[in-house]
């Protein structure tokens, strides 16, 4: 399980046409990530991460190379199949929440639930335990614009991991959020990593999750920089030795 | 049910805006209704009150008879066959003949048409029974619009000149001895009843008629020789065409109310699909397909048309009921016509007619939140979860 291959990606390019020309946002990508991996992709802006995430999430497909996800090769995918692909197995998580307005917090989390035909009774189950895992039951009749930003984002993490996903996406997830709330919701995130053995592939700028990944993939125009595993990070690494593993990166820099 | 579930709750979402749609939509509906109704319940009513006053089963037609042309009686005559006698004696046909006249009452001179009838007949609702009288020297009957115009009531005398069968004008005074009530202005306007005997006396067209009116359950062959057939379709053409002409006519009303409502819809779609990029993006993130959030959209405009419904049976139902229940006064308009229009105008709803315009709405509501929501198809999830407009 721990070795199994979620991400498999070769030789990846990813050109965008521009007036008429191209725009060439990634380039020469090779990467592998594995069951149960808390990984990050780090760059400046501009970079290519969400580019790269939406590929992984066959939002996208490639121009040249690779993108193998869970077994599926994603430029071979029909319209039908990709989206079945992220209906079973990818979750998302976006910088701006994305959760439906006119639905409660519970109705937001079931959603994949509904879209995937399950029934009434598993969703009943599946919701709670989702909502339960980022704290949230005692807000599933709450409308999303009764809530803080913090809630928001675990909401969407409830909604991303509601369907038992091999793989979430999260794209920015603290961008919006203050410290506090960022680790809390990085800390919600790692535990369920480790509880669930989902596989979490970030694209971030913010430090304090960074602090948390045990892979940190830098890219830089649209290249792989580096692609290194800080050495505190290990199983039983608690949640605070992250945070000080962090301010301890950070100060490092400076 | 999850995409009807959420286009609910979007339409509701949207507050004023999705009522003020719906509101017109659904009166747009219920206009609809109430005009097919009322013009199928006229027409329904004319072809009653005209199949029991004038036209029976149908007609048959001496080969010469034009009714829209008087000089066609001249020559419109023929002898009753033995057959058409026995048919007569049964009740399943009843001669009328028809004469040009000139009538003079108070100083007043307007041409009318004499029309035989016979006192016997049963088929047409037609007071006959007055003919017979032994008070009066010639009896006749007049309808309540001819009395009107004229200024004849019961009791009254006026002088009728015709020419008999060989051109020669002769005069008698005939007395009014009842005036009727139909809703029927062509057996009633300028028309003179007289006993179909007395009739063929004064023309001295002695067994003859004009046309023969079958009764409504008449078993007569349709073949009659020398009478050509008219049934009630042929002879309710002109009306009906009035009445389609009529529907036509009033489904610009309706019409103009559904396209203020469609294109308030269309206009809600396009801002929704141009605005909510990243909501779609979002569903097309978690899974959905093009065309389940094509559906999604389409089903959310076309929702307006259930809204539409339900506010329709909230004050449309009891509206129309309460119009069928006790009909639509017209007190003068209906002479003024000159058509077949009861006092009262009862509205009927066929379930047919009430579907068709359920039908309506529904189809080109989702038509209407279809066309724009097409336009999804094209869009790649990546740009729309960005939010922008490519
Ligand atoms: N659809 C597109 N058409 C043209 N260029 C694009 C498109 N999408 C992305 N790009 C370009 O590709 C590059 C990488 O974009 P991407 O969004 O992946 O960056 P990023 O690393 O996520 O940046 P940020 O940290 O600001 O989110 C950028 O220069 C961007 O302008
Ligand atoms: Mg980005």
């Amino acid at each position: 399980m721990e070795n199994k291959q979620i991400i498999d990606i070769n030789n990846l390019v990813k050109r965008f046409p521009i007036g008429d020309g191209y725009f060439t946002a990634l380039q020469g990508i090779t990467l592998r990530f594995v069951a149960g991996e808390f990984a990050g992709l780090v760059g400046p802006s501009g970079s290519g991460k969400t580019t790269l995430l939406n590929l992984i999430g066959s939002l996208d497909s490639p121009s040249e190379g690779s993108v193998v996800v869970l077994g599926h090769e994603v430029s071979r995918l029909s319209h039908r199949e990709s989206a079945a692909l992220r209906n079973y197995h990818i979750g998302f998580i976006f910088q701006t929440y994305n959760l439906l307005p006119v639905f409660s917090v519970y109705d937001n989390v079931e959603f994949p639930l509904l879209l995937q035909k399950r029934d009434a009774v598993g969703r009943r189950k599946a919701v709670m335990e989702a909502l339960d895992w980022v704290g949230l039951s005692h807000k599933a009749q709450s409308r999303p614009a009764q809530l803080s930003g913090g809630e928001c984002q675990r909401v969407s993490i409830a909604r991303a991991m509601v369907k038992r996903p091999e793989l979430v996406l999260a794209d920015e997830p603290s961008a919006n959020l203050d410290a506090k709330n960022s680790h809390h919701i990085i800390q919600t995130m790692k535990r369920l990593n480790r509880e669930l053995g989902t596989t979490f592939l970030f694209a971030t700028h913010d430090e304090k999750v960074m602090g948390y990944l045990d892979r940190i993939i830098s890219l830089d125009d649209g290249r792989v920089a580096r692609d290194e595993r800080p050495l505190c990070v290990n199983e039983a690494q608690s949640d605070s030795t992250a945070e000080e593993n962090g301010h301890a990166r950070r100060q490092a820099r400076i | 049910m999850l995409a009807v579930k959420l286009a609910f709750k979007n339409l509701i979402g949207a507050g004023l805006r999705t009522w003020l749609t719906a509101a017109v939509l659904s009166f747009a509906f219920v206009v609809t209704v109430f005009y097919n109704g009322l013009l199928d319940g006229w027409n329904l009513q004319a072809r009653n009150d005209t199949q029991a006053w004038e036209i029976g089963g149908g007609q048959f037609w001496h080969p010469q008879y034009d009714r829209f042309d008087p000089f066609s009686l001249q020559d419109a005559h023929a002898g009753l066959s033995l057959e058409v006698q026995r048919l007569v004696e049964q009740k399943k046909l009843a001669p009328l003949l028809i004469t040009q006249a000139t009538a003079y009452s108070g100083g007043r001179m307007i041409n009318v048409l004499l029309k035989g009838i016979d006192a016997d007949q049963r088929i047409l609702r037609l007071p006959t029974s007055c003919f017979k009288t032994d008070s009066v020297e010639i009896p006749a009957f007049i309808g309540r619009r001819m009395a009107a115009a004229m200024g004849l009531k019961p009791g009254d005398a006026l002088l009728v000149r015709w020419r008999d069968q060989h051109g020669v004008f002769d005069a008698r005074e005939v007395t009014i001895v009842q005036i009727f009530t139909a809703n029927v202005p062509s057996i009633d306007n300028g028309q003179i009843w007289l006993a179909l005997d007395r009739l063929q006396d004064m023309t001295g067209l002695h067994n003859q008629a004009t046309l023969l009116v079958a009764a409504t359950d008449h078993q007569t062959p349709i073949e009659l020789s020398g009478w050509i057939f008219r049934p009630p379709s042929f002879l309710l053409k002109e009306f009906e065409e009035i009445i389609r002409s009529k529907k036509v006519g009033s489904s610009i009303i309706y019409g103009l109310l559904l396209a203020i409502a469609l294109l308030a819809i269309f206009d809600t779609q396009v801002l929704s699909i141009f605005r909510r990029r990243r909501e779609i993006g979002t569903y097309m993130a978690m899974g959905m397909t093009r065309s389940q959030v094509i559906g999604l959209f389409t089903l959310e405009g076309g929702a307006h048309s259930i809204l539409a419904l339900l506010l329709a049976l909230v004050y449309g139902f009891p509206l129309l009921r309460w119009l069928a229940l006790h009909g639509i006064g017209l007190p003068e308009v209906a002479d003024a016509v000159g058509m077949t229009m009861g006092e009262k105008l009862i509205p009927v709803y066929s379930a047919g007619m009430v579907l068709f315009a359920v039908a309506l709405v529904v189809v080109s509501t989702t038509l209407v939140s279809y066309l724009p929501a097409r336009r999804i198809a094209g869009l790649k999830p990546t740009e729309a979860l960005r939010g922008k407009v490519q």
